[in-house]
């Protein structure tokens, strides 16, 4: 695992970014604050911002205006040093890449060269062994399940001991025995290895579970907090209902 | 008999120097072809290897290697479709139409208007048996320099065409894994116009790689089946047209295409035997 950051520095900071695309806004002055080794969950509707913010972290869009901050360095810094893991939509997966389970965890350690074969062999299994999927490193991406495909990925992303880990809907099409896996792996992470989480998701069920602190999108924050707080039938109004009221 | 029908063609010299143009060239595409149909630039392999025609005549016409131009020409297409997509609200694969059909038509008028002693038409469809010194050289020289460099990058560059955004968190330069797959194809576009032409060029960057996914789960796998079939094509077509007395070019694409035909049949049969 990468050295620990100096206490008291937030995990991730995104300080009231504001993001376009051409003449749409997709984020206005959006500030999100997760502490290190605390998961927050962020809520919002389809189109409500929450895959943009996931690549502004990841400097993957242009921020117009405010700073991201990821254990108190920029994305760049931040990635690599390995700080950081993620783990995309199941969607973005092309299932017909011929490469196999283990190829794709591997992948995860690609950063400033891959390791020794052995050690790559060695930290592979481990980390396939973390989300239950050991047994089937040798099989396509393409032949498992959607819930073992998001188990591949989030193995994919521990595999070079992230200290913030984000996860863009990690539940969406998984099946009850995946998402029970990946919710006791990030808890893992979370509880015993002061992992910093944050984890887009609709499904407000594994929320309270995983999660001390939550914050609604809907291109802005409509509110953040603890997640008991936050999620009351108000807020999940506005925040589905498109923001309005 | 039979021997002597399949030795005869190789006895003579041109016929030798075109069977190594075309499974050289050949082998180089299909590796190339590996990335190009799992990133979906089957279009891009198309626009490139088209474009490089004005090029070539340009180069003719200053008196320079036809591999310099094209190879100029290949780049300069994939820059100005990215300039117009990135500019424009017109979406990439009519960007590559735009740019790619009106290249191809420039080179097509400059062909008719520039007095040649060489025959600038063979540049369209091909012509292995009249290789030169000067474009053997080429072909082995930039067939060598492509090889190298997709074995150096192999693993960034199949991390990167299986997930880009992932490249980037890992910090993997992506935009120099994108340009170096350009250039490749630029290259590997310049190889394959010396064999088969412009108008078949893309045939070869694209049906073995498509022919190898067919066939194989592993990419470690294809990147052995797409340049064996596209040489044992090369072989078969380059006989076949000696022997057929027909264009070697299009049986070489012809042979490439039958082996994706059996291939996508064979998966199909196996698929309904373990169904």
């Amino acid at each position: 695992m990468s050295p620990g950051p100096a206490p008291g520095i937030p995990a991730l900071h995104v300080d009231a970014v504001t993001v376009r695309y051409r003449e749409t806004l997709a984020l206005e002055d959006v500030t999100v604050r997760v502490e290190q080794g605390q998961a927050c969950g962020l809520v919002g509707s389809n189109g409500s911002g929450k895959s943009t913010l996931f690549r502004a972290v990841l400097g993957l869009v242009p921020t117009h205006e405010g700073a991201v901050r990821i254990l108190g360095t920029e994305h760049r810094t931040a990635r690599a040093k390995g700080l950081v893991g993620y783990v995309p939509q199941g969607d973005e997966v092309d299932k017909d890449f011929p490469v196999t389970v283990r190829d794709v965890v591997a992948m995860g350690l690609r950063r400033a060269g891959p390791p020794p074969r052995a050690r790559t062999a060695e930290l592979v299994t481990r980390a396939l062994e973390r989300v239950d999927l050991a047994d089937l490193g040798g099989r396509q991406i393409g032949r498992l399940s959607g819930g073992q495909r998001q188990r591949v990925m989030l193995a994919r992303a521990l595999v070079a001991r992230p200290r913030v880990l984000l996860l863009d809907e990690p539940f969406t099409g998984v099946d009850t025995t995946s998402q029970e896996v990946l919710v006791d792996v990030l808890r893992g992470l979370v509880q015993d290895e002061g992992v910093s989480v944050l984890v887009s998701t609709h499904d407000l069920s594994v929320l309270p579970d995983l999660c001390t602190v939550a914050v609604l999108l809907h291109r802005r924050v409509l509110a953040a907090g603890p997640t008991g707080q936050v999620l009351t039938p108000e807020n999940l109004a506005r925040t589905f209902g498109g923001g309005r009221g | 008999m039979t021997w002597e029908l399949l030795a005869e063609p190789w006895q003579y010299t041109f016929m030798q120097r075109a069977l190594l143009v075309t499974v050289v060239a050949s082998v180089v595409c299909a590796l190339l072809s590996c990335w190009l149909v799992l990133v979906g630039w089957s279009l891009m392999g198309d626009a490139v290897s088209h474009s490089v025609l004005p090029g070539v005549v340009l180069a003719y016409l200053a008196g320079l290697p036809f591999a310099i131009g094209a190879f100029v020409m290949g780049l300069g297409a994939v820059a100005l479709i990215g300039a117009v997509r990135q500019t424009t609200r017109v979406k990439e694969d009519a960007a590559i139409g735009v740019v790619f059909t009106t290249l191809f038509a420039l080179g097509v008028v400059l062909v008719s208007v520039t007095p040649s002693q060489v025959d600038l038409g063979h540049i369209l469809v091909g012509n292995v048996l009249g290789v030169s010194d000067e474009a053997l050289a080429q072909v082995l020289l930039i067939s060598a320099a492509v090889v190298l460099v997709v074995l150096v990058q192999r693993r960034d560059l199949t991390h990167w065409a299986f997930d880009r955004t992932h490249a980037h968190v890992v910090g993997l330069p992506v935009n120099r894994l994108r340009w170096t797959l350009l250039v490749l194809l630029a290259l590997t576009a310049v190889v394959a116009l010396q064999a088969v032409g412009v108008v078949l060029a893309v045939a070869m960057l694209i049906i073995p790689g498509a022919t190898a996914h067919l066939l194989t789960d592993r990419f470690s796998r294809m990147l052995v089946v797409a340049p064996t079939l596209a040489a044992t094509c090369a072989v078969v077509g380059t006989w076949g047209s000696y022997v057929l007395d027909v264009s070697s070019a299009g049986l070489v694409v012809v042979a490439q295409g039958s082996a994706f035909a059996l291939a996508w049949g064979a998966v199909r049969v196996r698929g309904r035997a373990t169904a």
